[in-house]
């Protein structure tokens, strides 16, 4: 706000009427709002995004019932003996990694926004400088929230039952959350140093495809040759699935919850600076 | 509309208000290349300050320096009072800035961008949406407000993208380049609503590379170019450093361009730029009387005229003549 006193600003000439030309008052900044608060715009931003841009959201939406379908119906035969029996261990998986893949947008949401020059202006305004990528991880959770819906639906639909019940369920979708909260911050800084959003899904996949695939989500490992078996039995993704599979039947161990908990959290610690840092230097 | 927090401040006292931008030995560098060398800047308040230099100049880097965008290497400023690195933040608190290019969520409408930046201000509930419908109307935009921006065109953009800076009246607006890309009903707008903007009190910091935009809108002008300020006043002295204008004479027979150019050269007393292609001289003309002289002595030597005109002086003869040659400079000339 100015100390020089202001008089009502004329811009338009456009739509003159009896009742005068549109004025612009002056306003004086209002009371500075909490962290909190401009989080909550930036979630609903993450929200008025999921209206805006339908193709995302039938790519959120059409992708996990296609892999579920698929995956179910084609190789669960051959994998399991059936497809039935097939779903009970493919469930748990496909959460998973339909949730890894998820936490992509979130890095291509940031690379667009660096790259129209929205950032700068949030960055210059005085808001709590983490507030943006809050907002991201608000649309993040409600992505995986509906992935994970339609997945457990069509998995109920077709015969899945989670034996440790609602509480299984529950748990196993927190598990999740916290999966893609610790993964999502590979994309916000693969955002945050690559210039294009196809940049950031083309290096991700890269990446995220054998991570997902060269695991225990979709074979068992017994199949693979021992060297693969090698890496499937620390890949992390591994971990995640095991705990999830534990937690929907009431079998999850500590030990296994914990070892699905270390990559996130380790994610997380590290990632988290490096996010704020790159921000600021930017 | 919430209650503005303006109850507990003092009146402002005329003298103690500090300078908009107080800037001394500003230095940016982006690996060896120095963008800003060392710039000082007074800017008042109150007033549209203008920014002059063609592309790459440095105009860019320092705005964004002075919007907490981007940190100096060196030197130190105050912008509103604030110093711009230890109270950045009290800094974003009275300034806005508006890019080069629309810094708008294209997936959002118009009406939702501006919701989005009212309540990140802090405005609640109804006063964010009365907020974002005033700032529609004031930039006759109501029409387009529930529009997503991918489909404004470039005015309506740069319309959109000047509201989204004055949710809160700034004390400070950053305009980067407010025309450029514009068709010129949309630059008389923009134009018009920076002058308005102006007469209610906001100081206006821009950056331009058109000479006559400087000349139409600021009441002070600096000249950048690598990252150096060259030349600082007011249009009409920066216009007395150079000249009312440039006149441009092309030759019927090229046999006497030499001739011709050592004629005017003592005639104006200023340096003749010679075109590399053609018979044609370039030479900066105190006025049009001078060139008028000039045009009768060359006709009352002999040297015939194709053609002839009196310009006013573009950007790179203004830099031509500030700098006195250096890079601006064609590969020959000749000097009075």
């Amino acid at each position: 706000m100015s100390d020089v006193p202001m008089s009502d600003v004329r811009l338009s000439d456009a739509p003159t009427s009896d009742t005068g030309t549109p004025l612009l008052r002056p306003v004086a900044r209002p009371r500075p709002p909490s962290a909190f608060s401009n989080a909550l715009v930036f979630g609903w931003r993450a929200v008025l995004k999921f209206r805006h841009v339908p193709e995302q959201l039938f790519d959120l939406v059409m992708t996990p019932i296609m892999f579920t379908l698929l995956f179910t119906f084609v190789f669960g035969g051959a994998l399991a003996g059936s497809p039935g029996d097939y779903l009970q261990v493919f469930i748990p998986g496909i959460l998973v990694q339909t949730v890894v893949f998820n936490a992509v947008y979130s890095g291509m949401g940031l690379s667009t926004d660096l790259g129209k020059g929205l950032f700068d202006r949030f960055r210059s305004l005085p808001i709590w400088p983490l507030a943006p990528f809050a907002g991201l991880m608000v649309g993040d959770i409600l992505r995986h929230l509906i992935a994970g819906g339609i997945i457990l639906g069509i998995g109920l639909a077709l015969g899945y039952r989670p034996e440790a019940g609602v509480v299984g369920v529950v748990a196993a979708f927190l598990l999740l959350l916290v999966i893609g909260f610790g993964v999502g911050w590979i994309f916000l800084v693969l955002g945050l140093l690559l210039k294009t959003p196809t940049a950031v899904m083309t290096i991700g996949f890269a990446f995220l495809f054998p991570i997902n695939f060269a695991s225990n989500i979709m074979v068992d490992p017994a199949t693979m040759p021992d060297w693969l078996q090698a890496f499937v039995d620390v890949n992390p993704v591994s971990f995640m699935t095991t705990a999830m599979r534990g937690l929907m039947a009431g079998t999850a161990t500590v030990g296994e919850v914990a070892l699905a908990l270390a990559a996130p959290v380790l994610l997380t610690l590290v990632l988290a600076p490096v996010t704020l840092v790159l921000y600021r230097r930017r | 509309m919430d209650a503005p927090d303006l109850a507990g401040r003092p009146p402002a006292v005329a003298d103690s208000v500090p300078l908009a931008v107080r800037a001394r030995g500003l230095v940016k560098s982006f690996g060896t290349m120095r963008a800003v060398d060392g710039i000082d800047l007074d800017v008042p308040r109150g007033v549209i300050f203008a920014i002059l230099g063609p592309n790459g100049a440095g105009k860019t880097t320092l705005m964004r320096m002075l919007a907490t965008l981007s940190r100096p290497d060196a030197g130190t400023a105050t912008v509103m009072g604030h110093d711009l690195v230890t109270d950045a933040h009290a800094v974003r608190g009275e300034i806005a800035m508006t890019g080069q290019f629309a810094s708008l969520d294209e997936d959002l409408t118009g009406r939702e961008n501006l919701l989005l930046l009212a309540r990140l201000w802090g405005f609640r509930g109804r006063a964010a949406g009365a907020r974002a419908d005033e700032l529609l109307a004031a930039f006759d935009l109501s029409d387009a407000a529930s529009k997503q921006v991918k489909d404004y065109s470039g005015g309506m953009r740069r319309r959109l993208d000047i509201a989204a800076s004055l949710v809160v009246t700034p004390g400070l607006l950053f305009l980067d380049e407010p025309t450029t890309g514009l068709d010129p009903k949309a630059r008389q707008d923009v134009w018009r609503m920076i002058r308005a903007l102006a007469a209610s009190g906001v100081t206006i910091l821009l950056t331009t590379q058109y000479l006559d935009e400087a000349d139409q809108l600021a009441a002070r002008i600096v000249v950048i170019d690598h990252g150096r300020k060259i030349a600082e006043g007011t249009s009409r002295e920066l216009k007395a450093a150079v000249g009312s204008g440039f006149l441009h004479v092309a030759l019927a027979d090229p046999a006497r361009l030499d001739a011709a150019a050592t004629l005017l050269a003592a005639r104006l007393g200023a340096v003749v730029q010679r075109s590399p292609e053609g018979a044609r001289l370039s030479v900066m003309a105190g006025s049009p009387q001078a060139a008028t002289e000039a045009l009768a002595a060359l006709i009352a030597a002999g040297i015939e005229l194709s053609d002839f005109s009196m310009a006013s002086p573009s950007l790179d003869e203004v830099f031509f003549a500030l700098t006195g040659g250096g890079d601006a400079a064609p590969a020959q000339e000749v000097r009075p």
